[in-house]
């Protein structure tokens, strides 16, 4: 709760609600049982800096083993980082007290791929709805169930569903059940997983429109991690392309597709199914496979499948540059 | 562009096929009267949600209909003049792999871990082919140099779990065209891979299909895999064609209410959309299919006489039928 501009129109909202600084988690591969020894690190993420805004969506896009997954883990404090700041309204997230530490944890709330998986089939659905609530939360349980009914009308499902178990509802509905226990306690962000790519094409839309709808109603931000460039078009106002560990690339939405510049920005984009049979796309088929993160490339990290790569890129590491007003990108071509 | 199939024999005819599965619930009609043609060098695209019927169309395709509780009920599969439905097991057990093949979803799972790739791929040939022992290894390899696996000679000695999964997926393809089918069956072959992998199997599929004008039949929920490759389309509701057509025909001007409501609710690549269209509501219960047409329940241009009588197929064009009430 800072300042009183998120009242304002959409397009002045635009204060930052997280900050992530050169943000670092290197896994630590060992050998042996006993005694066992370090042989080598997994740079999962490997200095990433980004901004959140207040009631924004920024999507991190990539490929499986770019590090996607591991960012998600770190904003959620499920894991902590090597290095690096996570900064939330302006406090580091890792050197605060217990308190702050725990009203994040409920301010920062995830929702998942597999909504199969992510609900307890032991529970009904007023306890999972209610649980944050419970744990987090000092209120009768009155008020509970009160604002489980809301949280449940909020996602379009009826009071009556209070009462059913997660196998009695199909996919989407129970995505949506995951959404109003992400929503349960109010917070200012929540990370979403691939929220929809397990969902059946007709009941994507319909969570796409339901979260869109309820970033405006709670004025929540999201960041959502996708794999599928069109989903990140229509739900995102940021974009972050990530390439083993790393942001390649990081733009407004409109931007990037509009003018992508990294050779691997516009490798997926080429890779991406077309809408309509008829639309020409440039063709560049990458060879070869995202290289092992244990023992990545020298130089650019890219430069292996790249093909504008050049000398320089296998020698020297490119710097992020910011080739227009809020959009960067890390290749010796700009 | 014409369909690139047109003029060419047809290999495979399938008509009004009925495939059943008898559950504590009742009759689950998954597949209820579907009817469809393919020609050499075609490929056609089998579009729809879970529970649509097409991952059970292709299993009757292929006779691996699990009987029981499965059963097909009616309707034949004429592949290259021959109804394989009249067929013994022992006869089919010939046709699968060498006329018909199959490339299933999950290249985890549908690779045996204890065998090498080389030993699968072998299988695969010497079941088939009337070749030498000492003249399989080096068919083998042929087939994986085809599919882009690189230094084939020291990967035929690799287990499933050394290879990545878009290796993996490329085996699979590897084992179903090393026979040289004539009908080439994808079920949803490149869900499970990264963007940049599905479009080099993309290509490897079209390449493939050009070198030795195979029928293609990809199974998908993707309109953007049938965009890619597709040269006519045939969408599924509730176990039946609800529309079938040329591929840009359903795309320019889709006629079925269900058609068009799926292609306005997928995000675009390419353009900015306001607000996706969603389709309200649930697919019916199988075992519980109204009366009527199917899709009823969810339509926005219902009618009366769309909840009393399941309506036929009209054509739209001489290339497009549409099973909708309102083109009568």
């Amino acid at each position: 709760m800072t300042t009183g501009s998120q009242h304002g129109e959409p397009s002045t909202q635009g204060s930052v609600l997280l900050e992530v600084r050169d943000l670092k988690k290197h896994f630590p591969v060992t050998k042996g049982l006993l005694f066992s020894q370090t042989t080598g690190y997994l740079k999962a993420v490997d200095g990433i800096s980004f901004q959140i805004e207040r009631g924004k969506t920024l999507g991190i896009v990539g490929e499986s083993g770019c590090g996607k997954s591991t960012t998600a883990k770190l904003l959620l404090m499920l894991e902590e980082p090597t290095e690096g700041q996570i900064l939330f309204e302006g406090e580091d997230i890792h050197h605060t007290d217990a308190s702050h530490r725990r009203s994040y944890r409920s301010s920062v709330q995830a929702v998942f791929q597999d909504p199969w998986s992510s609900l307890n089939p032991r529970m009904r659905v007023k306890d999972l709805i209610g649980e944050p609530m419970v744990i987090n939360w000092d209120v009768p349980k009155r008020e509970i169930e009160e604002r489980v009914e809301k949280l449940l009308g909020d996602v379009g499902l009826s009071t009556y569903h209070a009462n059913l178990f997660p196998h009695e509802f199909s996919g989407g509905q129970r995505q949506r059940l995951a959404i109003a226990r992400g929503l349960s306690l109010n917070p200012k962000m929540i990370v979403l997983d691939e929220p929809v790519s397990a969902l059946d094409v007709s009941i994507r839309a319909q969570i796409m429109n339901l979260l869109k709808d309820l970033q405006n109603d709670y004025e929540v931000s999201y960041l959502l991690i996708a794999h599928h460039l069109a989903t990140v078009r229509y739900m995102c106002d940021w974009v972050a392309v990530m390439y083993l560990g790393q942001i390649v690339e990081y733009a407004e939405v409109k931007e990037l597709y509009n003018n992508p510049l990294h050779p691997y920005t516009k490798a997926l984009m080429s890779a991406a199914l077309p809408s309509h049979p008829d639309i020409e796309q440039e063709e560049i088929i990458l060879t070869g496979e995202v290289p092992s993160p244990l023992n990545p490339p020298s130089g650019c990290r890219f430069h292996t499948r790249c093909p504008f790569a050049m000398d320089r890129c296998a020698i020297e590491i490119p710097e992020t540059r910011e080739v227009a007003p809020g959009h960067t990108t890390s290749c010796h071509l700009y | 562009m014409v369909s690139k199939g047109q003029g060419n024999e047809i290999v495979l005819e399938v008509e009004d096929l009925r495939t059943y599965f008898s559950t504590r619930w009742g009759t689950v009609k998954a597949v209820d009267g579907i009817s469809f043609d393919l020609r050499r060098g075609e490929t056609l695209g089998i579009v729809g949600e879970s529970g649509c019927g097409k991952s059970v169309t292709m299993l009757s395709l292929m006779r691996l209909i699990p009987t029981p509780p499965g059963e097909i009920v009616g309707g034949s599969i004429v592949l290259e003049g021959q109804d394989i439905l009249q067929l013994t097991e022992n006869e089919m057990s010939k046709v699968r792999g060498s006329q018909i093949a199959l490339i299933i979803q999950d290249p985890m799972t549908s690779l045996n871990p204890v065998f090498t790739i080389g030993n699968q791929v072998n299988e695969a040939i010497q079941i088939h082919q009337a070749i030498p022992k000492r003249n399989i290894m080096q068919q083998t390899l042929e087939v994986l140099r085809k599919v882009n696996i690189p230094a084939a000679e020291s990967r035929v000695k690799d287990y499933p779990h050394q290879l990545s999964g878009g290796m993996r997926q490329r085996v699979v393809g590897a084992i179903g065209i090393s026979c040289e089918p004539a009908v080439l069956i994808a079920d949803e072959p490149t869900t499970s891979l990264d963007v940049t992998i599905q479009a080099q199997y993309l290509k490897l599929l079209k390449d493939l299909q050009q070198q030795q004008n195979l029928a293609l039949i990809f199974v998908t929920h993707d309109f953007g895999v049938v965009a890619k490759m597709c040269d006519r389309v045939a969408v599924m509701y509730a176990g039946r064609i609800v529309e079938m057509g040329d591929v840009r025909e359903i795309f320019n001007s889709p006629s079925h209410p269900y058609t068009e409501a799926l292609l306005a609710s997928v995000p675009k690549l390419e353009e900015d959309v306001d607000r996706l269209f969603a389709i309200e509501g649930q697919p019916p219960a199988l075992h519980d299919l109204p009366p009527g047409c199917s899709f009823a329940d969810r339509c926005p241009y219902v009618m009366e006489r769309c909840r009393e009588e399941y309506p036929p197929d009209f054509h739209v064009s001489a290339t497009h039928n549409s099973a909708c009430w309102r083109l009568a």
